[in-house]
């Protein structure tokens, strides 16, 4: 059981800075998701946790002591990498085995603590078999047995799910989530996956090129993005980020007037901004404030996505229907908000309103 | 019995032709070493095996020749047995670490210290032989088993190979092994040996075949009988008109020579295909 603080944590490589000083306290028993697209440092991140990177300012503290030249078999932590990392020419039980040995520890205790993890993992009768011999789930199983096995005090996760196939990979996210509650390890998670960021995750930290731009519970960063990245990166499909400007009334955008929840306070009437709106918030209507012109329809059973276009200038909108609605290509659709489901964004910053 | 299809007709056909231009001098050095010389040299020589091939071969094994000055074929056996397993052992022994230095490791002129085995490449022991006998003769190794191994050891090829294969080695492997707490030399010993198994086998049929076949360098670097390899004997028994050549021996001798490097061949065989098979999927 242990607490994992990063501080101020920066990456460069020759002059180049990727991570821009990431601070964040993961709480014992915590899951903490870091989040981003490619390229975004979350890796890296992750890696200086691990000490595979070199810190290159900013501290990493695993229970208070700081980690940064601390030798990673030192650091008390498991990994569990994107390609599993298994050893090919090893059985899963020495695979599993392997850290244990390296740290002396007795044969009995070993034989306990790995059949006790397969145990968990469900890999009773896999153990004499090869890496190349399992499926992508046992492996992936296996993977985690060699972080269970170690007792670590933090387990790091670097995209673990993104080799699977999407079926297996829903299941897989459940079992670590069950498995990372039974255990109660602290834990620090990547992925480029926002919907197995915010199943998984206690808290989330979304990354954009090198920032934490919101670091918070998941639910927190549905309801009130930080900025305009975080609002577009959560939610699925994509919040609708549109251009408008603020007017006494509320909000223009899209050829219509969406009134706001606080009039005044979000800035001076006349200052263009960038407004947010959920597709499952915006609800077709008899007559709304918005209306589309429907160019295409996804229909999923229980939903109906909606994609239309807005106004003359190739605006473009995404609404969630109910699964029933079906309008014609073509059709208008008039679609109406609540005042407080509009997210509002500086142009330039980004940053909420 | 169902006829061949015969699609398989063809291919057959054309292995059996090959098999049949290898095997036919094989076999002509068989049929000759079972003769006496004799019936060898009363033209046209019989194909038929004659009944001496045991006591030739024993001849030759524990008597030699007159033309080697009588040293027996099971010496030259092992001298060029000591040569090819040195050489083998050898340069695996040297390259396999320094391979694993140039690619897991980052210290300063790394690439340098690579392109200077690159470079090495490009002199073989047939550029630089003058001066590696110069050495060899400085450090008083002529004549002894470390003059014949040591300079065809010093190579490069063993390194680039197992340089080609550890790079393929995922990153994320090595990282696990840090993880868990594995050393470098626990890497090495644990993970990168085992999974360099079946290229090492490969090597090693390589490399003793290549030190089997050496005729250049055990020619300058030995002169006494006690010395002579296997490849320097059999010319040696060829004679130069003094006295007659003893073709019944010296085709006895062949086919001894022939033995050794296809035993290490059919042996790592196996090697290769279960290597063959491990790699899939």
């Amino acid at each position: 059981m242990a607490t994992l603080t990063l501080d101020g944590l920066r990456k460069s490589y020759n002059e180049r800075e990727v991570v821009h000083g990431v601070s964040c306290a993961v709480a014992d028993g915590e899951l903490v998701v870091v989040v981003g697209p490619s390229g975004c440092g979350k890796s890296t991140l992750l890696r200086m946790v691990a000490g595979l990177e070199t810190v290159t300012a900013g501290t990493v503290s695993i229970d208070g002591r700081v980690v940064n030249a601390v030798e990673p078999k030192d650091r008390d932590i498991a990994m569990v990498f994107q390609n599993y990392a298994l050893y090919p020419h090893m059985s899963a039980y020495d695979n599993m085995a392997y850290g244990l040995r390296m740290r002396g520890m007795a044969r009995e205790e070993i034989r306990t603590r790995v059949e006790r993890a397969a145990a968990i993992l469900q890999l009773d009768g896999l153990l004499e078999r090869k890496p190349r011999q399992l499926s992508g789930g046992q492996r992936q199983r296996v993977a985690m047995g060699r972080a269970i096995v170690r007792d670590p005090k933090v387990f790091l996760f670097d995209e673990p799910l993104s080799n699977l196939d999407a079926q297996l990979r829903v299941q897989m996210r459940v079992e670590i989530k069950r498995l990372q509650q039974q255990l109660g390890t602290t834990s620090l998670y990547v992925t480029h996956d926002q919907v197995e960021a915010m199943t998984l995750a206690d808290r989330l930290i979304v990354m954009n090129a090198g920032i934490a731009d919101q670091i918070g519970p998941p639910l927190e960063l549905y309801e009130r993005p930080a900025t305009a990245f975080v609002a577009g990166f959560i939610g699925s499909p994509a919040m609708n980020l549109v251009r408008g400007r603020l007017i006494a009334a509320g909000v223009e955008v899209a050829g219509g007037v969406v009134p706001l929840a606080v009039a005044g306070g979000r800035g001076e009437p006349g200052r263009p901004v960038l407004v947010g709106m959920r597709p499952e918030h915006l609800e077709p209507a008899e007559s709304g404030p918005l209306s589309v012109r429907v160019e295409l329809l996804e229909r999923l059973g229980a939903d109906t996505i909606v994609h239309g276009a807005a106004g003359g200038d190739g605006i473009r909108l995404t609404a969630r229907a109910p699964g029933g609605f079906a309008p014609a290509l073509g059709d208008p659709v008039a679609l109406a908000i609540r005042p407080e489901h509009i997210h509002l964004f500086d142009l330039d910053t980004g940053k909420r309103l | 019995m169902v006829s061949a299809p015969r699609s398989a007709i063809v291919p057959h056909a054309i292995l059996i032709a090959g098999l049949v231009i290898v095997l036919f001098p094989i076999f002509v050095a068989f049929v000759a070493a079972s003769h006496t010389l004799p019936e060898i040299l009363n033209a046209p020589m019989s194909l038929v095996p004659g009944p001496h091939f045991l006591s030739n071969t024993i001849e030759a094994l524990y008597a030699g020749t007159v033309k080697t000055s009588g040293t027996p074929v099971a010496r030259m056996l092992f001298n060029s047995a000591v040569m090819a397993l040195a050489i083998a052992i050898g340069k695996i022994a040297i390259s396999l670490p320094s391979a694993y230095a140039v690619v897991f490791f980052r210290f300063p002129l790394r690439r340098t210290c690579f392109w200077a085995i690159f470079v090495t490449l490009m002199l073989p022991v047939e550029v630089r032989i003058m001066p590696t006998y110069r050495i060899a003769a400085d450090l008083s190794l002529i004549n002894s088993y470390a003059g014949l191994t040591l300079p065809l050891i010093a190579s490069a090829t063993a390194t680039l190979l197992f340089r080609q294969f550890f790079l393929t080695i995922p990153d994320e492997l090595v990282e696990a092994a840090k993880i868990d707490g594995a050393g470098p030399w626990r890497f090495l010993v644990d993970t990168v040996v085992p999974l360099s198994k079946t290229n090492i086998a490969a090597l090693f049929v390589i490399l003793f075949i290549y030190g089997w076949n050496q005729y250049l360098w055990p020619l300058l670097v030995t002169d006494t009988p006690a010395m002579t390899t296997i490849v320097i004997g059999m010319r040696q028994m060829i004679g130069n008109g003094d006295a007659e050549t003893e073709w019944q021996l010296i085709m006895a001798t062949a086919i001894l020579a022939i033995l050794p490097p296809t035993a290490v061949v059919v042996l790592m065989q196996r090697w290769f295909v279960k290597g063959l098979v491990e790699a899939e999927k």
